[in-house]
């Protein structure tokens, strides 16, 4: 009889996986996870921030590989997750991959102005996303896919430690550059208003948070620097989520230039 | 010596009422208590005009759920379509009458209100008269809905046309408006109002009502509001993203801006001089995508600065019913104020202005056209936005730096870009965080090109499909 | 750039000169000029700005079918626009082909006005230099003070600078005394980078003026070609120190086009221009709306062409 080896569940901050800085745990089923603190997000931020410069000019084809690459692994390691959810979280995976290189398709245009000029509006990633991800896998999948296929990066706190830290070890095998996703086990009353009142943040999505008050307490916070906000829901996470969650982090970017030999 | 004479544009187009009530229902009604407008270029009283209170503002929004559940948004799509189409040709029709009157109330010349502003109003109204049976094809699902009443809370830089892109999409959409214009600039929103009855526009669908901050706060606050839109300071921005948090209203801000306007040294100098002209001292410089940070290479800093400089001396400030008027008033005397203050703040903190010689008019609120040279990234004057004739000079070396600087600001409304080299402009325009990049151009606008800001500018898009996501249902 | 003393000795050098200027972008330039032509020019503006244009004038007739008969009746024109009205000032020279020249000189002696000739093979320019030489003394001996000539637009086009440069220098040189005013054809030279360049090369090369067009190729003369020539002699008097004029010539047939234009002078070259030593209209119909309009402005009714002397 051969004693196994228990995984420590720490958390997933610039491609790596360190402990929470304050020390602290919370047990999750039976496991000890990871406690994020006040400086873990601000570490998120910094890592997240860190990365955007890169993802968000990677190309679509990139950034659609790595997604792509993503849902591979996790279909590979499906038996770590749970069952009612993998499948779709998966399938969910894939197609946040084919978008990456459709969105600007999409939801760009081509104006006809009413001049000599070249015009066209292209969809830009919004920057850094703070995350408040609802409980369960299937849920963080499909939070965390919609806010990175166009190339934000995020900072994600979640109570789901253990799924979403064997996620993070997906992610981090799936060449996806360290500090795109950063995830902080923990508690959303605790760390998510250092997040939402942070500065160098530039979107909140609140669909995790189950707390009216506090909701409304993040939004208020977000005002003070114009944060974009998703706000609380439960979704049917089967259903065709659509294009809201992609393009709540977008910007759109219209260039004019004139025509003239 | 060639001195232009005068030449004023007649007044008695416009027959401005001693008094305006609240636009209400499809009628003027009397509010609680009133206040005046005024001639910002002779301080004249215009007129005096009613103030909305909370209750006043309780039965525009009654009025605006009537319409919507009762007219307005059972109403099929082409026939919305056809009232739009109509009030598109209403203001054409009385284009002039609304041109001269903008002058009046906000003091901007009416070589801009009558060949820039009142175009693009009917133009705006033009081209979303066409989305409102079609919507079904804008990309947001194959039947979208409107929201509900909107609120819609516009500023005093450019009245008309603001109301045009408030007012027209949401009505296309099939939503129906309380809308409150800047309390300096009420008329041609009133004027507006008399429009939306020569059309038969069922009462209720628009509604005006006049007021200072807390008419806007009453709108942004009633509960049966189900969308905002806003187009004014960032710091007002701010409030209002508070004011909705917890509630269900959908909400899009259009808010303040420092836009850099960036010069290589291989640009078509003589149009990015006046891009430069264009970009600061269009509207007064009372724009919120001003170009109102110049960065220029250093090679030619001094060639470009002595053309600008010979260039402002040509601008003509003074009356804006002249039609030779490049410059008009200042648009209040806070404003004015707000302008001297910061330019003396520029002035102390070392930076050397210079402002192009001209006289200025013995009443009414003026500033002349002013550039600071020497500035850096910490002065005030390139940090905040002064939102007047003032523009702050700066420069750089290499691309890099240039791009580092002009996204070195929490705002990012918009951006120029002025260089004869194609793939330069295609790198520097993907570069900057801004949500408007004019690439050898600036402040060009179009009904159908979507606007508006990154970062602490705003969010939503006005203009274009984009523009009807902010009033329909996802 | 060019403020020392040039020593052209081959194409690309000049070529890098010219390359080197700033490019033009044709929709800005276009805007610019339109929102000058948006200026509202009334009452003693109006009045100072119509006798400054008739100051102005080149009075021109270039046609196959000029006779010595209608070269006399255009320096009578030329002398007194308005017979019924002494107050109108005399134009500023009388433009005709060399042919001409002898005639119109006997015709304008002691007027004051300039005779100017078109020369070097007008309106094409093809023809050896040689004759082009010849045509241009032959018109300064007759008495011409003034040369209008034509540059090669083919060498231009093909990148031959050098070969138009030495072209004008010649033709300067055959000038002697005279006048010379460089015209560049802007309607065949396809974009507003090459007005620039051509201006620039005329310039350099000791051109006392600068002009649009021959009259006899479509598009003439039009504001935004003239802004960028009142750019050019604007920037190159600051980089010199020599000053070049600037003359518009064919398609000017109104007042308010003529206005047009010297409010772009006012305002892109500036009032130092404002003078017929300086600029100049080519025209000739234009001369009677002048008339018509400073008749309407001092009697204030109007007028119709039966009034006014068609020649």
């Amino acid at each position: 009889m051969r004693l196994n080896v228990r995984k420590t569940y720490k958390l997933y901050i610039g491609g790596a996986f360190p402990r929470s800085e304050s020390g602290r745990t919370y047990e999750v089923d039976g496991q000890n996870a990871a406690l994020a603190s006040r400086k873990d997000a601000r570490d998120a931020v910094l890592a997240a921030r860190a990365a955007f410069g890169k993802w968000s000019t990677a190309t679509a084809y990139n950034r659609g590989q790595i997604l792509y690459r993503a849902a591979e692994m996790l279909e590979a390691r499906r038996s770590e997750f749970p069952a009612g959810e993998v499948d779709d979280a998966i399938d969910r995976l894939i197609w946040y991959a084919g978008w990456a290189d459709k969105l600007a398709q999409v939801t760009g245009s081509a104006n006809p102005v009413a001049a000599p000029y070249f015009n066209i509006s292209s969809p830009e990633p919004s920057g850094v996303i703070a995350i408040a991800a609802p409980a369960g896998f299937l849920g963080l999948v499909n939070v965390i896919a919609p806010a990175i296929v166009s190339g934000n990066t995020c900072v994600v706190v979640t109570e789901s430690a253990i799924e979403a830290i064997t996620f993070a070890e997906v992610l981090a095998t799936s060449d996806l550059p360290g500090g795109v996703v950063n995830i902080l086990t923990g508690f959303a009353k605790e760390v998510a208003p250092w997040l939402a009142s942070h500065d160098d943040v530039n979107g909140l999505d609140l669909t995790g948070v189950t707390d009216a008050e506090l909701a409304t307490e993040l939004e208020r916070q977000a005002a003070d620097t114009l944060k974009r906000v998703i706000r609380p829901s439960t979704p049917k996470w089967t259903d065709d989520p659509g294009l809201g969650r992609m393009t709540a982090f977008l910007e759109t970017k219209t260039v004019w230039h004139p025509k003239g030999v | 010596m060639f001195e232009y004479a005068p030449a004023p544009e007649s007044r008695s187009i416009v027959n401005i009422k001693p008094s305006y009530g609240l636009f209400i229902n499809g009628s003027f009604v009397d509010g609680s208590s009133s206040f005046k407008t005024i001639n910002p270029a002779s301080e004249e009283v215009l007129s005096e005009v009613a103030s909305a209170d909370a209750s006043d503002v309780d039965k525009a929004v009654k009025a605006a759920r009537t319409a919507f559940s009762k007219t307005w948004g059972k109403m099929p799509g082409k026939e919305r379509a056809k009232y739009l189409f109509r009030i598109a040709r209403l203001i054409q029709e009385r284009s002039r009458e609304l041109a001269v009157l903008e002058s009046l109330d906000n003091g901007k010349p009416i070589k801009e209100s009558r060949d820039v502003d009142l175009p693009l109003v009917a133009a705006h109204f033009f081209y979303y008269a066409g989305w409102a049976d079609k919507l079904g094809y804008a990309g947001f699902g194959p039947n979208p809905k409107p929201l509900g009443v909107a609120g819609q809370v516009i500023p005093w830089n450019f009245p008309l046309l603001m109301l045009a892109w408030k007012i027209a999409p949401a009505l296309a959409a099939g939503n129906t408006v309380v809308l409150k214009p800047a309390e300096t600039t009420p008329l041609t929103a009133l004027l507006f109002a008399e429009i939306c009855q020569q059309a038969d526009l069922p009462p209720g669908v628009v509604n005006i009502v006049t007021g200072a901050g807390e008419t806007g706060a009453a709108i942004v606050e009633h509960p049966d509001v189900n969308k905002v839109a806003f187009t004014g300071s960032t710091d007002v921005g701010r409030i209002i993203a508070r004011a909705v948090a917890g509630t269900q209203k959908k909400v899009t801000l259009e808010l303040g801006g420092k836009a850099a306007n960036i010069i290589f040294e291989d640009a078509a100098i003589d149009q990015a001089v006046e891009g430069i002209v264009n970009g600061i001292f269009f509207n007064q410089g009372h724009v919120c995508c001003a170009g109102s940070r110049l960065l220029l290479q250093e090679s030619i800093q001094d060639a470009v600065l002595e053309k600008l400089k010979r260039r402002m001396t040509t601008l003509r400030v003074g009356d804006p019913l002249d039609k030779n008027t490049d410059i008009g008033a200042i648009n209040s005397a806070e404003q004015l104020s707000r302008i001297r203050t910061l330019s003396e703040i520029g002035e102390s903190e070392g930076a050397e202005m210079w402002q192009a010689p001209c006289d200025l008019p013995a009443h009414g609120f003026w500033f002349r056209p002013t550039i600071f040279t020497g500035v850096s990234q910490a002065h005030r004057i390139a940090r905040e936005e002064i939102f007047g004739p003032v523009l702050s000079v700066l420069t750089f070396r290499t691309p890099a730096e240039a791009v580092e600087k002009a996204n070195n600001t929490p705002y990012g409304l918009s951006a120029g870009v002025w260089t004869e080299k194609g793939s330069r402009i295609l790198q520097i325009a993907d570069q900057l965080r801004a949500g408007v990049v004019w690439a050898n151009t600036f402040n060009k606008f179009d009904p159908t090109a979507p606007f508006g800001g990154y970062k602490e500018s705003g969010y939503g898009r006005e203009g274009g499909r984009h523009g009807l996501e902010a009033y329909l249902a996802a | 750039m060019v403020k020392r003393r040039l020593r052209l000795v081959n194409n690309a050098e000049l070529t890098r000169i010219l390359h080197g200027l700033p490019g033009v972008d044709k929709v800005g330039a276009e805007a610019r000029a339109a929102s000058l032509g948006t200026r509202s020019i009334k009452t003693t503006a109006k009045a100072w700005a119509i006798d400054t244009a008739i100051r102005m004038v080149d009075l021109t007739t270039l046609e196959g079918a000029d006779t010595p008969g209608k070269v006399r009746a255009l320096c009578a024109k030329a002398r007194q626009p308005d017979p019924s009205d002494q107050t109108v000032p005399s134009v500023a020279a009388v433009c005709v082909y060399p042919s001409m020249v002898p005639t119109a000189a006997e015709a304008l002696k002691g007027s004051g006005i300039h005779l100017a000739s078109v020369a070097t093979a007008f309106p094409s320019g093809q023809a050896p230099l040689s004759v082009k030489l010849d045509d241009t003394k032959a018109a300064v001996s007759a008495g011409a003070d003034e040369i209008d000539m034509v540059i090669s637009r083919g060498a231009f086009l093909a990148g031959r600078y050098l070969d138009v440069y030495d072209e004008i220098v010649e033709v300067k040189r055959a000038c002697g005394d005279a006048h010379l005013k460089v015209i560049l054809e802007t309607g065949e030279l396809a974009t507003y980078d090459n007005v620039r360049r051509a201006s620039w090369l005329a310039m350099l090369a000791g051109g006392d003026f600068i002009k649009t067009s021959t009259g006899k190729v479509t598009p003439a003369a039009t504001l935004p070609v003239t802004l960028i020539m009142l750019e050019a002699v604007r920037d190159f008097l600051a980089e010199t120190g020599r000053k070049v004029g600037v003359k518009p010539a064919g398609g000017i047939r109104t007042t308010k086009d003529a206005i047009k234009y010297l409010v772009m002078v006012n305002e892109v070259a500036g009032e130092g221009w404002l003078d017929p030593d300086w600029f100049r209209f080519g025209a000739s119909t234009l001369l009677n709306d002048l008339l018509m309009q400073r008749h309407k402005l001092a009697t204030g009714h109007y007028s119709g062409p039966d009034y006014f002397t068609l020649d």
